[in-house]
């Protein structure tokens, strides 16, 4: 059945018609032509679709669009400043975190919320964090490196006391979560 | 070397050309293609393993509003297979289906949906086959009614190799030792992250498009032609950016055909997207290998002989299959002196989706096999495992047993490399139990040596076009999988010209516009259109120098290319690169050069030589540390060194990203991954219960870069896309080994496994775990070869360029 | 791509309004709240309800208090749980289960309340309508034979709840929601031997809430989850393990076994056995081997069966070990 759906995406407000069962991965690539967003299994068992939902990274292809109206969504497309990418987006570009650049878009919205909430974070964080998304290509090494290099330039420019461009990640709405803490031990606790 | 003769471009760390591209999501994959009218096709699967198919009712289907189109193997009765000698497939299935999930019909509809519901309305009356699911089954003698194929030596059995290079048997009754081993790999997934799609488009005009995410353009440009039995000259395939390909994006696949019918049928554009489980089943994936192997060795361990036994398990058609089985035999004797050298391997037809290339395509299995056995010769004749390595390797600039053409070979130092940095000798055997420390080495094709269908014409061609503004665009059907082909290509040509990398458009992958390139596979692409974009960009070199050296009076051979300039390489008199170009236009016409490169002839004297020789060999040692839990088997890597001998880093970075990439993905093969069926039905077709290793599994990778200067790659470079996976899975085991006492002959190494084997172990048995033996097979008459020389090359050989003479 | 099934979708904004609306659709509705179980089975065509009721923003259904206990509503985040300070604290083993939930994108929206009554899972059974209609249905879904365990008479697939093991041993109970009205039961009480009917919530009942008693003094919890990696899977041993030391002694030991049966397993004998002893190895040992003669996972899962059994030993014995106070084999629990 079509509904009729308001949904924010990167800061733009599009008033849609869409099926009402699309998720919102559907609705995204195929109603509002955003396809920088992937998908790998819609399933929830690879990561590739990950968006922020009003600033907290999560899975596109298990939202349903109609249960996402009152949120704000993050895309890879909203990741850059008009034609100014993501310090992300340049370090991923720069040290090859991309290789055939699929998991890409879906590992940078993760990773920038990561920066927005911890802007020098340790690998071993990065890696717990960003556990949610696959890769094939990278063996993540690089992926790691390109995070921890845009981290450095991040807090290098608000030493300067320039904008830093974490900015134009959707703030999270006031600490309902709570500080978004390191899982305790256990994490790792398997095989 | 003269500051004149500096690379500026070619061994730099750099961005990759579509690196931005891609990070801001601006990349448009086959499945983000949107056009007019695009209608959206769906397959129907078997669900049977093996069956005659009696009749296909697509009625209901087609009373379903919003369907479009309907075929069935009717409407395509042309087989294809990628390989001249087994084309054993039709799109749809017009009497058979052979491997649950093959496609027997196919619907367009107005969305994705109505599909879907259509193909499951379609009605299939199977009249069920007797089946085949593994080696063993594959080998049994069947009715000829009940066969997979009509074709092939007998039963099931697709191929037979029997090759005997030297005298084997005589080597190995004078050997001081011999030992003899039983092992098996296990099939996996190449699982890139983006699922097979093709979108196609009919004209009006009589002209078919087809955007797809393949690997192989050329080739599926061919199939297609032969398929739609339509002019080759009226088809246009695309290559889109590849999610990631593996190999698994190499054969022409069933859904590619599917959407042009649809689309020929319908009038519309059609997409088929496959979902995650479809592609477990299309994928065509790691052949599933038991092998035996015997070597005879002298008192210091070098091997006087080895003899290879094959056993292939080739899933339900042929893809690449002779060739897999070939190579499962083909370059054990390039890494180690193998004098007699006998290789006996057999593929079989199981009903099963069928096996194909991936990542070492046929090669890491028989490593496997060989880098664990020669752990254990070691050990037997107390040698250290490094130390006995080094002491038989090939020597540059040779030919092996089975006349594989060795040129540079940079092994002894990847091993020395590796040994050193983890500090090998002191650290194994003196590790706490649980605690291990292993090595293997690898080596793999730059390129396979001949094309799949045999000719004489080049492999790869660039052409480049100079626009009078200064522009320079290359154009090549090489198509970038992740790989970092596109870099490669505008590094090559930018170093040849004096520009930037960025500097260099690129038009590729498109059968239209660009000249030929085979594709990416068999680590190709760097050496094969690296030479040709060389050889391109060199002709439009030379009549840039020509024309500045006329109109500035200087003498054209000391004119040189650098920094966006043409100029004197001593006194910098010259002019920009951006000025010399309509001069020399005026000189010449219109800047336009072709650049081709077609392999040496490397074939030896034999029926089968064909797979195996490559212009070049890339190397490659690896040391694992690994922790093993002795209570719960579980087996984690924590550290890896890695040296690859790449011949020259074009760009290290990328370099790294491949070898970082080729650990990580047969760390997964090694501890997770594996291709499971229970009568013929994938277990576990989804990326939640296909385990893929996360962040979290990843351990950290020491990398060293080995450049031998091959005397023939581009600038001397060779592989390293498939390369450095190989070395892997065998020094994991060697470490496992190292850690707890149990030997692992089989992959994937589970828990269970090992807990079995330190079961063994408690028990006083022999503490391992793996095949008890191999079927008895009549592999057919042996061929026996002469190895015409060994390590002896003729005088007048290829002009060799050892390690430092480098020019 | 795989997609969903057509459907009707009512956001709810009261666990009242939730209850009415499921009445409404005459019983067919079903409820989503983070929709990380229901979304994927909807696309395998596990469900096919026509009509989804929204329970993500329910009025106060996202409450976490700690005042006297624990209360959470059920819509409480599995990563609100991981991360609350509190929870940490006190109730480590709840905070360890909720933060070893498949990855952060799916604890972001998955909820407790969906966590506890996640559907059970079987690899005969997760899979699409096509892949189940080649093997031949299988009784949990448009079949009638349980295809693990062919002459079995009832559904043996696996209860796959990380939360549930570690909350039933710190003694919680859930207030539930019908049209009947409000009641509380016992955790333990919610789940029931059965792979299909896993759970004994009558139809339309809602889950609204989740509370645990106060740790008493001394109290430990620990949650041990055994997987293939550590992110993204579904247990295939889950350890939910509490009991206090006081004055050198083991007091109210509990130990519930998850991924080893169709619904949580409390090892009956472990509080009997520990109760007043002085910890020691070899009592951890004696508590393991109970759960390991208990533990009967079958070959519907990761890696086989006998080898997610003889683990159990393994993991049961390092848990309490830990819990104890007591050294562990090198390496920590793995």
């Amino acid at each position: 059945m079509k509904e009729r759906i308001q949904l924010t995406v990167n800061g733009e407000v599009h008033d849609i018609v869409v099926d009402g069962n699309k998720t919102l991965m559907e609705v995204l690539r195929e109603d509002l032509r955003l396809t920088g967003t992937k998908h790998g299994c819609e399933l929830g068992e690879c990561g590739t679709c990950t968006v922020l939902l009003d600033g907290e990274p999560v899975l596109s292809c298990l939202l349903l669009a109609l249960d996402a109206e009152d949120s704000k969504i993050g895309t890879v497309e909203g990741l850059a400043a008009g034609s100014a990418p993501h310090e992300l987006q340049i370090a991923f570009g720069e040290l090859g975190a991309s290789q055939c650049g699929y998991c890409s878009p879906g590992m940078l919205v993760s990773a920038a919320a990561l920066l927005r909430d911890n802007p020098a974070p340790k690998r071993e964080e990065i890696r717990d964090y960003l556990a949610g998304n696959l890769c094939r290509c990278t063996g993540y090494l690089k992926i790691l490196e390109a995070i921890e290099l845009a981290a450095d330039r991040v807090s290098e420019r608000r030493a300067a006391g320039e904008t830093s461009p974490e900015h134009r990640i959707p703030a999270r709405p006031a600490a309902e979560h709570g500080p978004d803490l390191e899982p305790i031990e256990g994490k790792r606790g398997s095989a | 070397m003269s500051d004149r003769h500096k690379l500026n471009v070619i061994g730099t760390p750099a961005a990759k050309v579509d690196g931005l591209t891609k990070s801001t999501g601006q990349e448009i994959y086959a499945d983000d293609i949107d056009l007019p009218k695009m209608l959206f096709g769906k397959m129907l699967g078997a669900i049977v393993p093996h069956a005659r198919i009696v009749s296909i009712d697509t009625s209901k289907a087609a009373a379903l509003p919003g369907v479009k189109a309907i075929i069935t193997g009717d409407d395509m009765p042309r087989k294809y297979g990628i390989l001249p000698v087994s084309e054993d497939e039709y799109p749809l299935e017009t009497d058979r289906v052979r491997f649950v999930g093959d496609p027997v019909a196919a619907v367009a509809a107005v969305d994705e949906a109505t599909a879907e519901e259509a193909v499951r309305l379609i009605e299939v009356e199977y009249e069920e086959l007797p089946t085949a699911f593994d080696i063993d089954e594959g080998l049994a003698p069947v009715a000829e009614e009940a066969r997979i194929h009509d074709y092939g030596p007998r039963d099931n059995v697709h191929k037979l190799v029997n090759l005997h290079f030297g005298d084997v048997e005589g080597a190995i009754e004078r050997a001081d030792t011999v030992h003899e081993g039983v092992y098996f790999y296990s099939g996996n997934n190449h699982l890139a992250m983006e699922e097979h799609s093709a979108v196609a488009q009919y004209g009006a005009d009589g002209r078919l498009t087809v955007w797809s995410s393949t690997q192989t353009p050329h080739y599926v440009h061919k199939a297609m032609a032969k398929v739609l039995d339509m002019p080759a000259s009226r088809i246009r395939i695309v290559a889109t950016p590849n999610g990631g390909g593996f190999g698994g994006k190499s054969d022409p696949f069933p859904h590619e055909f599917c959407a042009a019918k649809l689309s020929m049928e319908s009038g519309r554009p059609v997409k088929i997207t496959l979902t995650r489980e479809e592609v477990f089943y299309m994928h065509r994936g790691r052949h599933p290998v038991l092998m035996w192997l015997r070597t005879g060795h002298d008192d210091q361990g070098h091997i006087t002989a080895l003899d290879f036994k094959s056993f292939v398990d080739g899933g339900s058609y042929g893809s690449y299959g002779v060739a897999s089985t070939y190579y499962t035999g083909a370059l054990q004797t390039v890494t180690y002196k193998i004098p007699n050298y006998r290789f006996r391997g057999v593929r079989v037809f199981t009903n099963k989706p069928a096996c194909g290339p991936k990542r070492g395509h046929g090669t890491p299995q028989p490593r496997y096999a060989l880098e664990i056995h020669l752990d254990k010769v070691a050990e037997k004749l107390g040698l250290d495992p490094v130390r006995m390595r080094r002491s038989m390797l090939v020597d540059e600039y040779t030919m092996t047993a089975n006349h594989m053409r060795v040129t540079s070979c940079g092994l002894d130092e990847c091993l020395a490399k590796i040994a050193e940095a983890a500090d090998f000798e002191r650290v194994r055997g003196t590790l706490p139990y649980g605690k291990g420390i292993g090595v293997a080495v690898g080596s793999y094709l730059s390129g396979a040596g001949l094309p799949i269908y045999w000719n004489k014409m080049p492999h790869t061609s660039v052409d480049l076009k100079v626009d009078r503004g200064g522009g320079v665009c290359a154009k090549c059907m090489e198509i970038d999988i992740g790989q970092g082909s596109n870099s490669v290509l505008a590094m090559t040509v930018a170093e040849v010209l004096g520009l930037t990398p960025d500097d260099v458009q690129l038009v590729v992958s498109d059968t239209d516009t660009t000249p030929i390139d085979l594709g990416s596979y068999s680590s190709r692409v760097t050496f094969m259109m690296g030479n040709a974009a060389k050889e391109a960009a060199e002709k439009i070199r030379d009549m840039l120098v020509a024309a500045v050296a006329e109109k500035l009076g200087l003498n054209a051979t000391e004119l040189v290319l650098r920094h966006r300039r043409v100029e004197h390489h001593g006194t910098g008199e010259g002019m920009r690169f951006a000025e010399a170009v309509p001069i020399a236009e005026a000189m010449f016409g219109q800047l336009s050069s072709t650049g081709s490169y077609t392999p040496p002839r490397l074939a030896g004297p034999y029926k089968g030589s064909g797979v195996g020789p490559s212009p070049a060999y890339s190397y490659s040692a690896a040391a694992v540390l690994v922790d093993v839990d002795p209570e719960t088997g579980i087996v984690t890597p924590e550290r890896v060194w890695m040296a690859h001998d790449v011949g020259r880093a074009v760009n290290p970075m990328l370099v790294e990203g491949q070898v970082e990439g080729s650990v990580y993905m047969a760390l997964g093969e090694i501890l997770m991954e594996e291709q499971v069926f229970r009568n013929g039905l994938h277990k576990i077709p989804s990326m939640l219960e296909y385990k893929s290793p996360t962040f979290l599994e990843m351990p950290p990778v020491e990398t060293f870069i080995v450049e031998s200067i091959d005397g023939e790659g581009p600038f001397g470079a060779k592989e390293v896309g498939q390369g450095p996976l190989l070395p892997m899975p065998p020094a994991v085991a060697n470490a496992v080994y190292d850690a707890v006492g149990v030997r692992i002959d089989e992959l994937p190494i589970t828990p269970e496994k090992v807990m079995a084997a330190l079961a063994d172990k408690e028990k006083g048995g022999p503490g391992r775990f793996g095949p008890g033996g191999v079927p008895e097979v009549d592999f057919g008459e042996v061929l026996a070869v002469d190895p015409v020389w060994y390590d002896q090359p003729p005088e007048d050989w290829i002009p060799t360029v050892r390690r430092g003479e480098e020019s | 791509m795989l997609r969903l099934p057509p459907f009707d979708f009512r956001n709810a904004r009261s666990a009242a309004e939730a209850v009415d609306l499921w009445g409404e659709s005459e019983g067919r509705a079903m409820f989503v709240a983070g929709g990380t179980d229901l979304i994927p089975n909807m696309k395998r065509r596990q469900f096919e309800p026509p009509v989804l009721v929204g329970i993500r923003r329910l009025e106060g259904g996202r409450d976490l208090q700690t005042d006297d206990g624990l209360e959470l509503g059920a819509g409480v985040t599995l990563r609100q749980l991981a991360a609350a300070p509190n929870v940490r604290e006190s109730y480590p083993g709840l905070a360890e289960a909720a933060g070893q939930v498949a990855n952060l994108q799916i604890q972001r929206v998955g909820t407790i309340g969906g966590n506890l009554c996640v559907d059970t899972r079987c690899n005969y059974y997760n899979q699409t309508y096509e892949w189940r209609r080649s093997v031949g249905f299988c009784m949990k879904k448009d079949g009638d034979i349980c295809l693990v365990a062919p002459g079995s008479s009832k559904c043996w697939a696996i209860s796959s709840s990380d939360s549930a093991p570690i909350l039933m041993a710190l003694g919680a109970t859930v207030d539930v929601l019908g049209t009947d009205g409000p009641r509380t039961i016992s955790l333990g009480d919610m789940y029931q031997d059965d792979g299909i009917e896993y759970l004994t919530l009558k139809p339309g009942e809602l889950m609204t809430a989740v509370r645990v008693p106060a740790p008493g003094n001394g109290q430990r919890s620990t949650y041990v989850k055994v997987r293939r990696r550590g992110s993204f899977d579904f247990p295939i041993l889950g350890v939910g393990a509490s009991l206090r030391i006081e004055d050198g002694r083991v007091r109210d030991a509990r130990l519930v076994l998850g991924a080893v049966h169709t619904h949580p397993l409390a090892v009956t004998g472990v509080s009997e056995l520990m109760e007043g002893e002085t910890p020691t190895l070899e009592l951890c040992e004696a508590a393991a081997e109970l759960a390991y003669k208990r533990a009967t996972p079958l070959d519907n899962a990761d890696l086989v069966y006998y080898w997610r059994k003889q683990v159990t030993r393994v993991h049961v014995r390092r848990a309490l070990a830990r819990l104890c106070g007591l050294e562990v084999a090198p390496g920590g629990v793995r």
